[in-house]
């Protein structure tokens, strides 16, 4: 099982991929009783960060500010792009 | 005419003479005035860019060869620069070089000579780079699902990010970072180089985010407009970049140097932007349908299990019909038990009667007299056997002691003293033996000292001179000395010290040398 990452730290994809496991394993209707429970909140868990994930849609768009040799200096919010 | 050229000929000496500097200004002012802008047509030859920043060039065919320069400032402005083996059209002015006897072009632009000349370079960079292995598909990376961070390299100004941030928000608003570049020119293959470079530098965690995706984009051109990204740097540059990168440069039908060595090339910046990320819709559509999915697995798994449990309910049989059997047993048996105690105990009191029966006091009496006779019978025989055994005891022993006498311990004691008498003779001989040869090495030890002995030296003439008790061996020591004395092999002399009267006996005193 992948399941030696905490939820929180994975990334949308990673999520996604072990959601689809779960739903499927679960669909398969051969797991035993205290499995299937475990898996359901597993999946509960999963759904919810790919939620967050979703929610995470920003949009921030910044230009880098350069120095005279070409090196970032930073970053200036870019105009009404 | 006839006269004319025998004129000349004749009258040499009247012919103008020029200095060489009067000549080369005549020359150079011809060859200036002739041809004040011309465009030339050829082929690069060797190009040398010393530190002064001009360029020095050959344009070549295939029979003659024209020196060029392009100067600092011109070089610094051309779109084209000017590589080996490029076709090229160049436009400037004739000057000679009076110092080299030289003319040469000063090149005020340069332009590749039509397409071919440039897409030839490009089919030789795209070569070599591919022989290094740039372009392998094992070198392209998976561009990340979701990127958080999108780094994009363009101009921040123009369609091309528009186009890219309009679609970004369309499917999944993200952060995006423009680094801006000059997409033309000839600023613009470092500047894309170093924006790559630039971008790929950010650390984790810093000031700035770090992307995770990388878009180069630019619009449609000309070859010309394009040829930057076709510059090996940006290439190489691409191809190092750690952060997944995708090209988009140009329309669909412009292929650039980048996009082979992108890990994913877009047609345009548009479709940059849908390889970038997902529908953020469609996922979210998509989690529904999980969530749902996930629901009725379980649910409909409890349904399963719930009828399943119904039904072996209706199979389980009722409690009463589980011990109605046993019971009736336990009735039966109870039934059968006190006249099956009664008819044991009956057994049992048979068979004890019939073993009690035979069992008489008769038979016991009989069996004791029996053996009390055989007692009495036996009793009387015992004291006289226990003499008879004493007294053969007794003879035996008086025969074994008329043997034994003193004399075999006598014999052994006279044996024994006469080997004593032996063995202290060879003691004694042997002692004087031992004896007799220690003396011998002890004398043949005292023959050796005394000749290895300074004393056996001196007889052959040889002294010994002590300063003050010690032996001196050196000059220097014997000049220190109070007194000297010289050991000959018949006596000592005494040299020196105290002061002794002349014909003394003494040798003459050598103090005066000495001192």
């Amino acid at each position: 099982m992948t399941e030696a990452k905490p939820v929180e730290q994975m990334s949308f994809e990673e999520a996604m991929r072990e959601l689809e496991t779960v739903v499927t394993q679960l669909e398969r209707g051969d797991v035993a009783l205290e499995e299937s429970i475990r898996l359901y909140e597993r999946g509960a868990e999963l759904k919810a960060r790919c939620e967050t994930k979703l929610k995470e849609a920003e949009e921030k768009v910044a230009q880098i500010t350069l120095d005279g040799q070409g090196q970032p200096t930073g970053t200036t919010p870019a105009g009404d792009l | 005419m006839a006269d004319l050229i025998e004129d000349s000929g004749a009258a040499g000496g009247n012919a103008p003479e020029y200095t060489v500097s009067e000549i080369s200004g005549a020359v150079k002012r011809v060859v200036e005035g002739e041809f004040p802008h011309v465009r030339v047509r050829g082929e690069l030859g060797r190009v040398s860019r010393p530190r002064s920043g001009h360029v020095y060039l050959d344009l070549k065919d295939e029979r003659a060869v024209l020196s060029g320069v392009i100067w600092k400032g011109t070089a610094a402005r051309l779109q084209t620069q000017p590589e080996e083996g490029l076709e090229v059209v160049a436009t400037g002015r004739l000057t000679t070089f009076p110092g080299q006897s030289r003319y040469q072009l000063i090149i005020e632009d340069l332009r590749p000579a039509g397409q071919g000349a440039l897409m030839a370079l490009l089919e030789q960079r795209k070569k070599a780079l591919a022989a290094e292995g740039l372009f392998d598909a094992a070198r392209k990376r998976p561009l990340p699902y979701l990127p958080e961070v999108i780094g994009v390299v363009t101009s921040p100004s123009g369609a091309v990010i528009r186009d890219i941030l309009h679609r970004l928000r369309d499917r999944f608003p993200r952060r995006v970072l423009i680094w801006p570049v000059a997409v033309q020119g000839e600023r613009c293959a470092p500047e894309v180089a170093n924006a790559i470079r630039g971008f790929n530098a950010l650390p984790r965690g810093g000031a700035i985010p770090r992307p995770d995706l990388l878009i180069v984009a630019r619009g449609g051109g000309s070859i010309e407009d394009l040829w930057g990204f076709n510059e090996e740097i940006v290439a190489r540059a691409a191809a190092e970049s750690a952060i997944p990168l995708v090209s988009a440069v140009g329309h669909e039908t412009d292929t650039t140097l980048i996009d082979f060595v992108a890990d994913r090339r877009a047609p345009t910046p548009t479709a940059a932007a849908e390889l970038a990320v997902p529908v953020r819709l469609d996922l979210l559509s998509w989690l529904d349908g999980q969530g749902g999915r996930l629901t009725h697995a379980v649910s409909a798994a409890m349904a399963r299990r719930g009828e399943r449990l119904r039904d072996l309910a209706r199979g389980l049989p009722r409690p009463e019909t589980l011990v109605e059997w046993p019971r009736q047993r336990l009735d039966s048996l109870a039934d059968r038990l006190p006249a099956a105690l009664r008819a044991g105990v009956q057994a049992r009191r048979v068979a004890l009667s019939e073993a009690g029966g035979s069992l008489r006091p008769g038979l016991l009496a009989r069996a004791l007299a029996g053996e009390r006779r055989r007692l009495e019978t036996c009793g009387p025989r015992l004291a006289p056997a226990l003499s008879r055994r004493v007294e053969a005891g007794r003879e035996a022993l008086a025969r074994r002691a008329d043997r034994l006498t003193l004399r075999p311990i006598e014999s052994e004691i006279a044996r024994g003293r006469q080997r004593l008498a032996e063995q202290g003779g060879r003691l004694d001989t042997a002692f004087a033996r031992q004896v007799e040869a220690q003396r011998r090495r002890l004398e043949s030890a005292d023959r050796l000292r005394e000749t290895l002995g300074y004393t056996a030296t001196l007889k052959r003439g040889y002294a010994v001179v002590r300063g003050d008790g010690v032996v001196v061996t050196r000059k220097a020591e014997a000049a220190q000395a109070r007194a000297l004395e010289i050991e000959f092999a018949d006596g000592r002399l005494a040299v020196g010290g105290r002061p002794r009267k002349p014909g003394d006996g003494a040798p003459p005193p050598e103090q005066g040398t000495l001192f």
